[in-house]
Formats: structure tokens, C-alpha cells, sequence
């Protein structure tokens, strides 16, 4: 099952390297990470995704929960929560394409934030499988270049991470 | 407030961090430290002939003590040689301090002379690691290491000190901080009591119980609560290799070590039982041996310090997250509260059933009438000269587990050796941090001619500084545990598992300047035991010729369940 872990560490240097070291050297997988500064700057908000059952899920929040720099964390899989991505992504739009990629943008309610006369650039944000979608309906062929920023995402109601 | 260099505060710190021996081997990078240390007489500092040597001096003087060793490295290939040292310390929750040098700040990423990006090499073993940025944190960073290193389930902690960070004309304020303060880092300090309370309850409806207790017990400082909890519910105890001691070794109720050569008895009453009540053990593979199979009918209960430990091979019943001190406390108070006993008629038919294993095998061995020795007997006179009184550190190999098992431990912190890593050459530099922690006290270093050469040039660590370890050879002129899984899986291929040139060891002890005995007939052994272990302030090394084709038994069925064990080279369960 995917999971969104969000974690709350010190915001120093080599931190960001045990995080990421833990999933290599215990064999978890992190399918996409983001990570910044917080409002309070001496604290980092880091989000990852990842793969495993209950019980790898489990070892993996216990370990992070292990390291000195991690100050908290949510598996916010396991409530309500809003979660989004962000995309920006290179298509042909030429002839006819043109007006279906437009067409495409707004039903996704996306943009299109730079043009020339062969490229669209466009920024769409969204849970990540609707950034999915997207691709899948313009269709891979179409596709010059895709950044993601990789997900983040917070609790709903007033369930806050925080100290 | 005082005013100190980089280098001072280094020393200082460890001065108010009550430190007697630092482990270490000088160079370019910590020079301004070892000048600090010259001009001190407070902390001893101790060259050894290796910086691996350094670290498992540490990790014996901190087995033997409970309090942290400490070593210094310089940079580059001094701080890469602390490395197996610091991964043997992690793997058996051993408390360390590690103070490597760095080059100056600002030639880091610039591959300087011998720079090492130490951080990133020892991060996966170590608990938790510094870089000094800033001279000013020395102190803070000192504290919080220290802090680390010897709570919560303990671990090696290593400081990266780039050498500007100690320039002895750069002065700075320096005041030892009392308490340490991080929001990230609070290890739990008690048991959930009503998990406590659900334990004593299994604890009186079992029938087949049987308490497994490993090294957490003695480093928690739990063995003397362990055993009264023992004796109270009157069940059988079982040790880990790391456990040993935690509970006495010629206690009746001790049933042995279990796991891949633990003893009939306990693999038996392990895998029969109805509770287990696991201390401080993290239910290993050398212990469980196939998962799917490992005591079908148990419940689990699993006291750890350490959450991640728990469920991660065999899911718990019971976890109860906390110190093993104040757990078991706790436990017997609630004992105490329930009024109960347990079932004593099931007690009763359950202890006939362990008395009948144990006559099964009772760790036989055959002896050779007029063939060579048996590494087996070579333990047995050991724990004879030393009136089962002494710190026995180990090497890893067949050795290690024949010292496991014929040696009775009844204290604890007197059996010291590398579980979890297993790191040949491990045993003599730790007897020497032993014999530094305990002067007057008797220890021997249970080894292979194999791995004795891992790190014999600390014989001249011991000459300098008049160390008497006794040095058991056991030879069997072969790397006999590899060889013992040849004989058994691979059809007695012995691929590069035995020396064909062992050099003289007693010509090389005596050319380190100490005391050689060779024995090779059994009715010699006693008397060369007595003689060397007389020799109150000599080291002496013994090398002990055995029978090279002698395996290690019982041995579990790799893949099998915990009662499937081979007994001898012809016997099976
Ligand atoms: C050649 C070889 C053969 C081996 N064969 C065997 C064998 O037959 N049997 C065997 O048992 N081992 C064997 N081992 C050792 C094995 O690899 C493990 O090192 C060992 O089983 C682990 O022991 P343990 O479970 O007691 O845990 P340890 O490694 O001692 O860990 C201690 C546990 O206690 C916890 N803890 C620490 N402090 C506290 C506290 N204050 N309160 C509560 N919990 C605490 C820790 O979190 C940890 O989980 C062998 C090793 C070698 C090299
Ligand atoms: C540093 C290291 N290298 C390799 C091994 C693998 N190994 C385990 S036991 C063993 C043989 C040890 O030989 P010896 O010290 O003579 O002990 P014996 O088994 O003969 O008693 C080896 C090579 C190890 N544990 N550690
Ligand atoms: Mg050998």
C-alpha cells in the first residue's frame, strides 16, 4: 500500500542524508520525497511516499522515529488528508494538438505557463494520480520533459504536526 | 567564565565527563588535542598499535564498566580503521565515543590530504554523529554525545572535529552545560503499566513458560532483577550469547544459551514453551533460526528499550516498550499485587520434562584417548584455573562458542565478545580495555590462531602499559568454523580455510617481550593453566594445540524449526 510519511526534523545539515540513508541501507523504497524549511526556521518539513504493508510500514516510522533529528512524524495515509503534487511538463503542441492539449489543460484546471509555437508548458497540481491522468491523456508521445516536486500533504481538520 | 581553545574544550569535557583512558593513535589532524592531553594528567591516554584495536579497547573497558569508552582517531585512513570498530560496537548496543579528526573547514569536499568524508563513511553505524562547526558548540556537542551514547538503547556516537576547530590560539568560553535539552531525542524512561500488569497475567496462566534474556539485561543493569524474578516464578531461564552472565550460569534453573549452538535444553524448552518472557533480546537469527517455524505455540511477551526491536523478526503479544530496570521492577511489584503463584502442578511436570532433555545430550564431546586435545577441554581447565572467576574476552570462530558454552558465567559483564558483528580480532584489544578498567582482576582472551592475527601487534600495547592478559590460543590450526560449515555443506571442500604457515607464536610472544607456553598434550594442560595464571604480572599466551577436525554442537538445522539440531557429526533430532 502507498504511504505518505511527513516528518518534522531539525533543519541541519546531514539530516536530510540520515533520512535517505535509512531507506537504502534497510531496503524501504521512497517512490518521491520533498523537503524545506518550516515558518520556524530551525525545522524542516520532509515528505515522502513509499511502498510496504502494515508491518513494514511500521518498522519504517519506528527507525525514523529512532533518528536525533526527527523530531515528529505522520503517516498521514492513515487519516483524512489533503494531499498534492506539483507538475510541470513539456508537450508538442503543433497543428491540431494544439487545441486538444489547451482543451486537456483547463479540464485538468491546469496552465499554460510558457508557449512557443511547437511547445506548451504547463503546471498542474494535484493528488499525483491526477497528474497521472494528465500524462495518460495527452498521451506519452506528446511528452518532451516532466519535472514533479514529489508529494506533499497535511491532515484534515485541525490535526496539526507540529511541536 | 574560563576562556579555551577548541583543543582544551575537548579535553576539559572529557575531564567532566569523569573519563580515566582514552584509546587512540595520534596525527595530523588531532595534534592540537594531543598536545591538550600532554598538558593534563587527568585522562590517561592509551596507544595501542591500531586504530581498529583503539575502538575494541573501548568497547571491552565499556562492556566490562557500563560506562562509555572513548577513543581518538586522526583523519583519513585513522578515522576509516575506527570504522569496524565503531559497526562491532552499534551491532551490540555498546556505548562509545568516537573523536575523529577532520582537515581544516575549509578544505572539506577539496579531497585534502587525508580527508574522509567520516560523516557519510560511519553513518549507517553509528547511533549519532557531530561535525564541529563552530569551536563555541565543542562543549554542548561533548554533552549531548555522551548523553546519546550511554541511554536509551545505547550505541556509538562519533564526533567529526575539523582541525581549525581546535587551534590552540583561537580561545572561546567554555562552561560544561549540567543538562541536556533536545526536543528530538527523549528515550522512554517507563514501562506501560498496564502492559506490565497483562504480562504478570500470561505469567501466571502459563504452563510451559520459559524467560530468554539477553544483552539488554546486562547492559540495563537488570541481571540482579532478573534473577530474582526467576527464582520467584521459579521458571527456566535461557541466555543469549550476549546474555550470558545476566542470570548465573550454575544456577539450576539455567538451561543454557539458545539459538544456533545453544544447548538441547533450551532450543527444546524454547520451542515446547506456552510464554516466552523476552528481555532485552531482539529475537536474532542465530536465535530463531526459520521465523514461519519458531515456537508455534508461545505467546510472546518482549520487554526492549527499543521499540523497532520489537515485532521486527516474530511478532510480540505483548510488547512493553521500556527500561529493563525499571520494567522488571515494576513487574515483580505487580506479582506481588496479583498474590497469585503460578500453576505449580504444570510447573512441576514441566521442569521433569527439561530435566529429561537435559540428559539427552548434557554437552558431550569425545575425547581422543591418545589423539590431539579437544578445544572443549581447553575451556574446561579455564574455567578450573579461574575458579570460573574471570573476564574471558573472545575472538569469533569455534572458540568463541566452545568459551560460551563450557565457561559458566555468573556475573555479569565477565563474558565479552562480538554477538552481533562477530569481528575476528576483536578479543585481544578488548581484554586489554578489561585489564585497564580491572588491574588486579584475572582476564584471559579466548582465541584462534586465525584470529589472534587480527590484531596481535597490540602484544606490544600490552608490553608498554604491563597489561597480564591471558592469552588462550586455542589452535586447530584451521579457520575452524569455516571449515566446520565445509565439512557440512560443502562436501569437506576446504577452500582457504586453513594456514599452512602459523608462525611460532611462542617465539613471537617472547619477541613482544612476554611469556610463551606451547602445550599440546591434555595431561599437560592443567598445570600449564596453573603456571600461566600464576604469572600475576606477565602476559602469558598460551598456544593450545587441538584437534582440528572437532566441530561445534549442538548446531540447529539451517531453515528448521528451534528444536531441529544437529548433535554430534552423526546424530540429528
Ligand atoms: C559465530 C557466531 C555464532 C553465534 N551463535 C549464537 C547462538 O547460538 N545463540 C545466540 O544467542 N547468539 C549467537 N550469536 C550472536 C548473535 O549474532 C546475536 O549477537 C545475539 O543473539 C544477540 O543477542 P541479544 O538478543 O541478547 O541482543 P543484543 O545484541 O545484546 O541486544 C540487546 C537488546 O536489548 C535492548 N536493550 C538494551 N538496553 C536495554 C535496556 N536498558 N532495557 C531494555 N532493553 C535494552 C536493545 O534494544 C537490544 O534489542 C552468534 C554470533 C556469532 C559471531
Ligand atoms: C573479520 C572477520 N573476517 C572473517 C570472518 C568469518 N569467520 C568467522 S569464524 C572464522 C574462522 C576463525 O578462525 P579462528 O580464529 O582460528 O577460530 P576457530 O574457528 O578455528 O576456533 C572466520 C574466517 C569474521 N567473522 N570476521
Ligand atoms: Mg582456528
Amino acid at each position: 500500500m502507498r504511504r505518505i510519511i511527513s516528518i518534522l526534523m531539525e533543519n541541519e545539515p546531514g539530516a536530510l542524508s540520515r533520512v535517505i540513508g535509512l531507506f537504502s541501507q534497510r531496503g524501504y523504497n521512497i517512490e518521491s520525497l520533498s523537503v524545506a524549511p518550516t515558518e520556524d526556521s530551525t525545522l524542516s518539513r520532509l515528505t515522502l511516499t513509499t511502498f510496504g504493508n502494515d508491518l513494514k510500514i511500521e518498522q519504517i516510522t519506528k527507525h525514523l522515529n529512532k533518528l536525533i533529528e526527527v523530531v515528529k512524524l505522520v503517516d498521514l495515509t492513515e487519516g483524512a488528508h489533503i494531499e498534492r503534487e506539483l507538475m510541470l511538463i513539456k508537450v508538442k503542441a503543433t497543428g491540431a494538438q494544439r487545441a486538444e492539449v489547451k482543451r486537456s489543460v483547463d479540464i485538468f484546471r491546469g496552465q499554460i505557463v510558457d508557449v512557443t509555437s511547437t511547445v506548451y508548458t504547463i503546471q498542474l497540481t494535484g493528488a499525483s494520480d491526477k497528474l497521472d491522468a494528465f500524462i495518460g491523456a495527452i498521451g506519452e508521445t506528446q511528452v518532451l520533459e516532466v519535472v514533479r516536486s514529489g508529494v506533499s500533504g497535511i491532515s484534515r481538520g485541525e490535526k496539526v504536526l507540529s511541536l | 567564565m574560563e576562556m579555551l581553545s577548541g583543543a582544551e574544550m575537548v579535553v576539559r569535557a572529557l575531564q567532566d565527563e569523569g573519563v580515566e583512558y582514552i584509546f587512540g593513535y595520534p596525527g595530523g589532524s588531532v595534534l592540537h588535542i594531543y598536545d591538550a592531553l600532554f598538558q593534563q594528567d587527568k585522562v590517561s591516554h592509551i596507544l595501542v598499535r591500531h586504530e581498529q584495536a583503539a575502538t575494541h579497547a573501548a568497547d571491552g573497558y565499556a562492556r566490562a564498566t557500563g560506562k562509555p569508552g572513548v577513543v581518538m582517531v586522526t583523519s583519513g585512513p585513522g578515522a576509516t580503521n575506527a570504522i569496524t570498530g565503531l559497526a562491532t560496537a552499534f551491532m551490540d548496543s555498546i556505548p562509545m565515543i568516537v573523536l575523529s579528526g577532520q582537515v581544516r573547514s575549509d578544505w572539506i569536499g577539496d579531497d585534502a590530504f587525508q580527508e574522509t568524508d567520516m560523516i557519510g563513511v560511519s553513518r549507517p553505524v553509528v547511533k549519532h554523529s557531530f561535525m564541529v562547526r563552530d569551536a563555541k558548540d565543542i562543549p554542548e556537542i561533548m554533552k549531548k554525545a555522551f548523553y546519546i551514547a550511554t541511554t536509551g538503547r545505547p550505541g556509538p556516537v562519533l564526533i567529526d572535529i575539523p582541525k581549525d576547530q581546535t587551534a590552540p590560539n583561537v580561545k572561546n568560553p567554555y562552561e560544561y552545560p549540567k543538562k541536556v535539552k533536545m526536543r528530538s531525542y527523549a528515550p522512554v524512561s517507563r514501562g506501560h503499566s498496564g502492559q506490565i500488569r497483562k504480562a504478570v497475567e500470561e505469567l501466571m496462566k502459563a504452563k510451559r513458560p520459559v524467560i530468554y534474556a539477553g544483552g539488554g539485561v546486562i547492559q540495563g543493569e537488570g541481571s540482579e532483577l532478573l534473577t530474582k524474578l526467576a527464582h520467584r516464578l521459579n521458571f527456566p531461564v535461557t541466555n543469549t550469547l550476549m546474555g550470558l552472565g545476566c542470570f548465573p550460569g550454575t544456577d539450576p534453573q539455567n538451561v543454557g544459551m539458545l539459538g544456533m549452538h545453544g544447548t538441547y535444553e533450551a532450543n527444546m524448552t524454547m520451542h515446547s514453551s506456552d510464554v516466552i518472557l523476552a528481555v532485552g533480546a531482539r529475537l536474532d537469527d542465530r536465535v530463531t533460526n526459520n521465523v514461519k517455524k519458531f515456537c508455534p505455540g508461545a505467546k510472546i511477551i518482549h520487554i526492549d528499550i527499543d521499540p523497532a526491536t520489537i515485532s521486527k523478526n516474530i511478532m510480540a503479544h505483548i510488547p512493553i516498550v521500556g527500561p529493563v530496570h525499571q520494567v522488571l521492577e515494576e513487574m515483580l511489584s505487580a506479582l506481588d499485587e496479583h498474590g497469585g503463584e503460578p500453576d505449580q502442578k504444570a510447573l512441576e511436570r514441566w521442569w521433569e520434562e527439561i530435566e529429561g532433555w537435559r540428559k539427552v545430550h548434557g554437552m558431550r564431546y569425545e575425547t581422543n584417548e591418545n589423539g590431539p586435545m579437544k578445544p572443549q577441554q581447553v575451556v574446561e581447565a579455564l574455567y578450573k584455573a579461574t575458579g570460573g572467576d574471570a573476564y574471558v574476552t573472545s575472538d569469533v570462530g569455534q572458540h568463541q562458542m566452545f568459551a560460551a558454552q563450557y565457561y559458566k558465567y555468573d556475573k555479569p559483564r565477565r563474558w565479552i565478545n562480538s554477538g552481533g558483528l562477530g569481528t575476528m580480532g576483536f578479543g585481544l584489544p578488548a581484554a586489554m580495555g578489561v585489564q585497564f578498567a580491572f588491574p588486579d582482576a584475572t582476564v584471559a582472551c579466548v582465541t584462534g590462531e586465525g584470529s589472534i592475527q587480527m590484531n596481535i601487534q597490540e602484544l606490544s600495547t600490552c608490553l608498554q602499559y604491563g597489561l597480564p592478559v591471558k592469552i588462550i590460543n586455542i589452535n586447530n590450526q584451521a579457520l575452524g568454523m569455516v571449515r566446520q560449515w565445509q565439512d557440512m555443506q560443502y562436501g569437506g571442500r576446504h577452500s582457504q580455510s586453513y594456514m599452512e604457515s602459523l608462525p611460532d607464536f611462542v617465539a613471537l610472544a617472547e619477541a613482544y617481550g612476554h611469556v610463551g607456553m606451547k602445550v599440546t598434550k591434555f595431561e599437560d594442560l592443567e598445570g600449564a593453566m596453573n603456571e600461566a595464571f600464576a604469572l600475576k604480572d606477565r602476559l602469558v599466551f598460551m598456544d593450545i594445540y587441538v584437534d582440528p577436525t572437532e566441530h561445534v554442537y549442538p548446531m540447529q538445522i539451517a531453515d528448521g524449526s528451534m528444536r531441529d539440531m544437529w548433535l554430534s557429526k552423526t546424530e540429528r533430532t
